[in-house]
C-alpha cells in the first residue's frame, strides 16, 4: 500500500478573545475531494499538532456547508473566503488559516461578525410590516426587477468585504459595504421604497457611505458576485438627493 | 445637516478637490503655459491674474481655504486607511494607495512651492516675473522636484476626478467607470504635458 498521503495546515490559533495569538501545525490523511473543514474535522477527531503533542481541538465556525451562510469565513492563505467551499487540491500547501482580522476573535477561527449586524440596524435594512392589524398583500415586484433583487439579496453577511476593504478597520468607522448595498435592496422593494429616506438617512450617519474610498476590492471578493461597487455608487446618488431634500425640502413628507 | 456632519463633510471634500481647487489647479497650468510662448506673454498672463480686482479675497476663497480643507481632511483620510494591495492586488486599490500618497506629495510641493513664490512675494523679497520662475527652475534638484510635484498633482487630480465621479453618483455601472478611467487618463495626459512643458521652458529656455 502506498505510504499515506498527508496535508498540512499552519492554523493561527487563540485561546481567548484576550490572548495573543499563536501558530500551530497541524498534518492531517489526505483523502479525495476534501475541502478546510473537512481538514478541521480531521483536526478534531484527533487533536494532535505536527510535533505529536495532544492539544485542544481548533474551534471554527460553520453553518449550512454550501456557501449560502457565511459562518465559516477565514483567511486562507492570505485571502478571506469560505472554508467550506475552499477545496485542499486547489490550495497551496501548507494551508494556512487565520481568523478575519477585521472582527474580534472569538476563539481560533471564529470571530464575532456583531458588527455587520449593528450595521444593518444602522440602515435599517428590513421592511417593517409588523403592526397591530393586518396590513394585507403589498404590492406587486416586477419579474425583471425581482431578478436583479434576487442577486443583491444574496449576501450572507460573510465579512469578506470588509476583510478586503482598506477602509474598514480599528482606525475608522466605516461599516463597511455590505450593508450600504444590502440599504440599496431593501429600498428597491415595493413595500420597503416606503422607508427608503429612513434608510438614506442611516447611510448618511457616522460611519455610513462616506467611509468608502473606493479601493472596490469588495466587488472582486465577494463569493456572491454582489455589484457591491455599483450599489454603492447608487447609494452616493441617492443620498446626495436625500442631502439636498433634507436641507432645501419644503417638509418632511419624504 | 447637524446630525450628518461626517457625511457633509466628506462631501464638501469631493467637491472642492475639482470646484474650485481642480478647475483652479487647471486654470493655473494654463496661464504658467503662456511661459513656452516667451517672457512677454508669460509677464503679460501672469500680470492679468495679478492684476484681479479683490485678488486677496479672490485667492482666499478659491484658493486658501478650501486647499487647506482639502488637505487637512484628507490628512486624516489618509491617516484611517490600511492598504493591503499585497493580499488585495488589484486595479482600483492600487488607485486607492497612490491617490493618498500623492495627496501627501502635493501637500508638501504645495507648501513649498506657495513659500517660495506667493509669500516671498508677499514679503517684497521677489517680483512676479519670468525670472522669479527661471532662478528656481535652472537648479537641476529644484527642477525634479518641481517635476515630481506637479505629476503627483495632476495624478491627484485626474484620479480623484475619477472618484468624484462615483462620489456624486453620475458613474455607476462597471462599464461607465471604466470609461470614466480612460477619460480621466486622458486628463492626466494632457495636463501633465502642460505642467511639464512649462517647467523645461523655465528650466531649459526651450
Ligand atoms: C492641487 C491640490 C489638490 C487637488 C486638485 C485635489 C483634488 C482631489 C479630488 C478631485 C479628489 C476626489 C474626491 C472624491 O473622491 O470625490 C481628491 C481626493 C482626495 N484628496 Fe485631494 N486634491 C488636492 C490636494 C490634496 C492634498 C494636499 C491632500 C492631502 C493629503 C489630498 C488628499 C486627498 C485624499 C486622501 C483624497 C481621497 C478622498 C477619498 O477617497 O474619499 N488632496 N482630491
Ligand atoms: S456583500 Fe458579499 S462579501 Fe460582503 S458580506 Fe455579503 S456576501 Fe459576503
Ligand atoms: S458553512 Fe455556510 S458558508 Fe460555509
Amino acid at each position: 500500500m502506498a505510504e499515506q498521503q498527508t496535508v498540512t495546515f499552519i492554523i493561527t490559533r487563540q485561546d481567548s478573545p484576550e490572548s495573543a495569538p499563536y501558530d500551530e501545525t497541524f498534518h492531517v490523511p489526505y483523502r479525495k475531494n476534501m475541502n478546510v473543514i473537512s481538514g478541521l474535522m480531521e483536526i478534531r477527531q484527533n487533536p494532535v499538532n505536527a510535533n505529536g503533542d495532544k492539544t485542544a481541538p481548533v474551534y471554527w465556525d460553520m453553518n449550512c456547508l454550501e456557501e449560502v451562510c457565511g459562518a465559516c469565513s477565514m483567511v486562507i492563505n492570505g485571502t478571506a473566503r469560505q472554508s467550506c467551499a475552499a477545496l485542499v487540491d486547489k490550495l497551496e500547501q501548507p494551508i494556512r488559516l487565520e481568523p478575519m482580522s477585521t472582527f474580534p476573535v472569538v476563539r481560533d477561527l471564529i470571530v464575532d461578525r456583531e458588527r455587520m449586524f449593528d450595521a444593518l440596524k444602522q440602515v435599517k435594512a428590513w421592511i417593517p410590516i409588523d403592526g397591530t392589524h393586518d396590513l394585507g398583500p403589498g404590492p406587486r415586484m416586477p419579474e425583471k426587477k425581482r431578478q436583479w433583487a434576487y442577486e443583491l439579496s444574496k449576501c450572507m453577511t460573510c465579512g469578506v468585504c470588509l476583510e478586503a476593504c482598506p477602509n474598514v478597520n480599528d482606525k475608522s468607522n466605516f461599516i463597511g459595504p455590505a450593508a450600504l448595498s444590502q440599504a440599496r435592496l431593501f429600498n428597491a422593494h415595493p413595500t420597503g421604497e416606503m422607508n427608503a429616506s429612513e434608510r438614506l438617512n442611516g447611510l448618511m450617519d457616522e460611519g455610513g457611505i462616506d467611509g468608502c474610498g473606493n479601493s472596490q476590492n469588495c466587488v472582486q471578493v465577494c463569493p456572491k458576485g454582489i455589484p457591491l461597487t455599483t450599489s454603492i455608487a447608487a447609494m452616493n446618488r441617492a443620498t446626495n438627493i436625500q442631502a439636498f431634500k433634507n436641507f432645501f425640502g419644503s417638509d418632511h413628507a419624504h | 445637516m447637524a446630525e450628518h456632519r461626517e457625511f457633509f463633510y466628506r462631501r464638501l471634500h469631493s467637491l472642492l478637490g475639482v470646484i474650485p481647487i481642480g478647475l483652479f489647479l487647471v486654470q493655473h497650468l494654463v496661464v504658467n503655459h503662456f511661459a513656452v510662448y516667451g517672457e512677454e506673454s508669460f509677464n503679460k498672463a501672469a500680470g492679468f491674474m495679478h492684476g484681479l480686482p479683490f485678488r486677496l479675497l479672490l485667492e482666499t476663497v478659491v484658493i486658501y481655504l478650501p486647499i487647506l480643507f482639502h488637505a487637512i481632511l484628507g490628512v486624516y483620510i489618509v491617516f484611517v486607511a490600511r492598504n493591503n494591495m499585497k493580499r488585495y492586488n488589484y486595479f482600483r486599490n492600487w488607485m486607492f494607495y497612490v491617490q493618498r500618497f500623492t495627496g501627501i506629495v502635493t501637500l508638501v510641493f504645495i507648501a513649498w512651492h506657495v513659500w517660495e513664490t506667493r509669500i516671498q512675494l508677499g514679503m517684497g523679497n521677489v517680483d512676479l516675473d519670468y525670472s522669479l520662475m527661471e532662478n528656481i527652475l535652472t537648479n537641476p534638484f529644484m527642477f525634479w522636484f518641481y517635476i515630481i510635484g506637479v505629476i503627483s498633482t495632476t495624478f491627484h487630480f485626474a484620479n480623484g476626478l475619477w472618484s468624484f465621479l462615483v462620489t456624486w453618483g453620475f458613474t455607476q455601472s462597471p462599464k461607465s467607470q471604466k470609461i470614466a478611467t480612460y477619460a480621466t487618463l486622458l486628463i492626466f495626459l494632457a495636463i501633465s504635458y502642460l505642467g511639464v512643458r512649462t517647467l523645461i521652458q523655465f528650466a531649459y529656455g526651450v
